[in-house]
């Protein structure tokens, strides 16, 4: 083989791997936007998974004679869905928008305080006694 | 940077939150808990009203709203009476709820607040999701008010079944999945609307069919389903805190629901299919037709006289008790028991009351020192020790027909071995079968005396000749 063919088989080479790499770009480019809405998901998905196991070994060590100041809790902690309705009421910019966010930031705010209160009443009974 | 920070904030509060549950794995540290969560709270409230752009006039409404709700519901909790709780309970689930849908109307109608897109062009990822949050919450919403009725007595606790039942549920469901795919195609206002119809009417009908004494599942689920609608919601608007508090509340409401589905050894399936008791209770009807077995009747003051000279006695309370508002004269029995030396404890079934932990809740508002109430599986060696079993308001949780008779509606149930006590006293209106429509072999045995009458006059008899 004499250096010129090596050379001409060199240059087609590298031109294959110069369009490959122009190709893969371009496919690089079109699933981006897929996968930067993927990833946040993806993220989402697996706190959401962890946070399922957390609370699954955190609620069967709970005592039964606790069961329901724990519903009383899970109840009122349910209610942080006052973030999303506060959020919705502040930043939002049409009527419809801060209407429902008023009445979801209301209703969540019964829950709160009413569900934390009763709680606390009923764990104030679970004192030792005499 | 400030983004930085309110993502801190909502760390430190979900971390509260656990630590809120944790607390709960004892009475002692249980108060900590909940003042933890209480903390958690306030830091993810003061976090979101920090956010950069919160306006003027939005500032206003949101402040209004939590004075106005917060001021409702600190009255509801304060004036509550301890038998009402799972009421309480099942109309805050229905509020969590509503909370749900209207949050998902809000971001529908403005996605710019949560950067998923503008009116009209939301992105399609965050449509399932709201959809998700949207019909979880108009579930819970509707199921939880049917809840509320029926444990309220606004309507019969009794399984209101009706044919195709079931066959009616499953179109609405697939027909809710077609909505739903539509909606996402489409972006549409009226479809979204339509979803929040559909799932309120499939709470309601999934909920009707469910009798009185299963409603500490139904209680439990739906507190599970309120944690879902949560975390549905976080993942529409893309908050962590939502959806890390969304899926331990899930999680809590689910176990609550298996323990109490075990508690009557019955699969979730057949809890949530309904109509069980209104066929057994027929035919026990029909059966009660023949020649009555004969049952000792006894009064209030051969039971003081026994009772006095016992050596150990184990109390069993029931929902009867908690509808007699029995729980203070029954400690009042207990405390003079014990000063004639007698060796007193409670005894606990899992599904005993109207929603998970009621008894314990209710014996402690009396003053019952907690140590002296135990769960089936703690206590139920001790029965053979006992002298006598009083047994208060409580009736299928005690039937031995659940240990032998394959052929009963119970069968496979754990019990409180009760019958192995030396003398059983049975308080009870009448000879009327429990919520199982099963009558209880335990009436007839010889060691058994009825006691018949209301549960808080009889008990009340019996402090008297004890006082003599």
């Amino acid at each position: 083989m004499n250096p010129t063919d090596l050379a001409n088989q060199a240059t087609a080479t590298a031109e294959r791997a110069l369009a490959l790499a122009a190709q893969a770009r371009q496919m690089a480019e079109a699933v981006a936007p897929a996968a930067q809405a993927a990833e946040p998901f993806l993220l989402l998905l697996t706190i959401f998974l962890l946070a399922c196991f957390v609370g699954y070994y955190v609620v069967w060590n709970v005592t039964p004679a606790l069961h329901s100041p724990l519903m009383g809790v899970t109840n009122a902690i349910s209610s942080v869905i006052v973030v999303g309705a506060i959020l919705a009421t502040g930043l939002g910019d049409s009527w419809a928008a801060k209407f429902f966010g008023f009445l979801a930031v209301t209703l969540a705010s019964v829950n709160i305080f009413g569900g934390f209160m009763v709680t606390r009443r009923m764990l104030a009974m679970f004192k030792k006694k005499g | 940077m400030a983004h930085t920070l309110s993502s801190l904030a909502y760390l430190v509060a979900s971390v509260l939150f656990i630590l809120a549950l944790r607390g709960l794995s004892h009475p002692e540290t249980s108060r900590r808990g909940n003042l933890y969560g209480m903390i958690g709270m306030a830091i993810a409230i003061v976090a979101t009203l920090a956010h950069p752009g919160m306006g003027g006039g939005g500032l206003g409404l949101i402040l209004a709203g939590i004075v106005i709700g917060g001021g409702i519901g600190t009255v509801l909790a304060q004036r509550i009476q301890m038998t009402a709780l799972p009421q309480l309970v099942a109309a805050f689930h229905s509020l969590v709820g509503l909370a749900a849908v209207f949050v998902a109307a809000a971001a529908f109608y403005n996605p710019e607040s949560f950067g998923i897109g503008t009116p009209g062009h939301i992105h399609a990822g965050s449509l399932v999701e709201m959809s998700l949050g949207l019909a979880i919450g108009a579930i819970t919403f509707s199921g939880s008010l049917i809840a509320f009725a029926k444990l309220q007595a606004l309507m019969s606790g009794a399984p209101i079944t009706f044919k195709g039942q079931h066959f009616l549920n499953l179109g609405l469901g697939v027909l809710l999945l077609v909505l739903v795919i539509a909606f996402v195609a489409t972006g549409n206002g009226l479809l979204f609307w339509l979803i929040a119809l559909l799932a309120l009417v499939l709470g309601f009908l999934l909920i009707i069919p469910i009798g009185g004494a299963d409603m500490p599942v139904v209680v439990s689920m739906l507190n599970s389903y309120s944690g879902w609608a949560a975390a549905g919601i976080g993942f529409t608007v893309g908050n962590l805190l939502l959806i890390v508090t969304g899926a331990l509340v899930g999680a809590s409401g689910a176990i609550l629901s298996y323990i109490m589905c075990k508690g009557m050894n019955r699969s979730i399936v057949n809890v949530l299919l309904g109509g069980f008791g209104a066929e057994a209770g027929s035919t026990a009807a029909s059966g009660s037709g023949g020649p009555a077995r004969p049952v000792k009747a006894g009064s209030p003051e051969d039971a003081a006289y026994l009772m006095k000279n016992a050596g150990k006695i184990i109390i069993v309370p029931g929902y009867g008790m908690a509808v007699a508002q029995a729980q203070q004269v029954l400690r009042e029995m207990a405390d003079l028991l014990k000063k004639e030396g007698v060796d007193i404890s409670y005894a606990i079934h899992p599904v005993a009351g109207r929603m998970p932990g009621h008894m314990n809740v209710l014996l402690a508002e009396a003053n019952v020192p907690y140590d002296e109430v135990h769960e089936l599986e703690e206590i139920n060696p001790e029965f053979a020790e006992a002298d006598v079993a009083y047994v208060i308001g409580a009736n299928d949780v005690t039937n031995p027909a659940a240990k032998t008779d394959k052929s009963s509606a119970i069968y496979g149930m754990p019990i409180l071995d009760v019958e192995r006590a030396k003398t059983v006293f049975f308080v009870k209106r009448g000879m009327a079968s429990g919520y199982a429509g099963v009558e209880n072999e335990l009436f007839f045995r010889d060691n058994t005396m009825m006691l018949f009458g209301d549960a808080k006059k009889i008990t009340q008899q019996i402090v008297q000749a004890l006082q003599k």
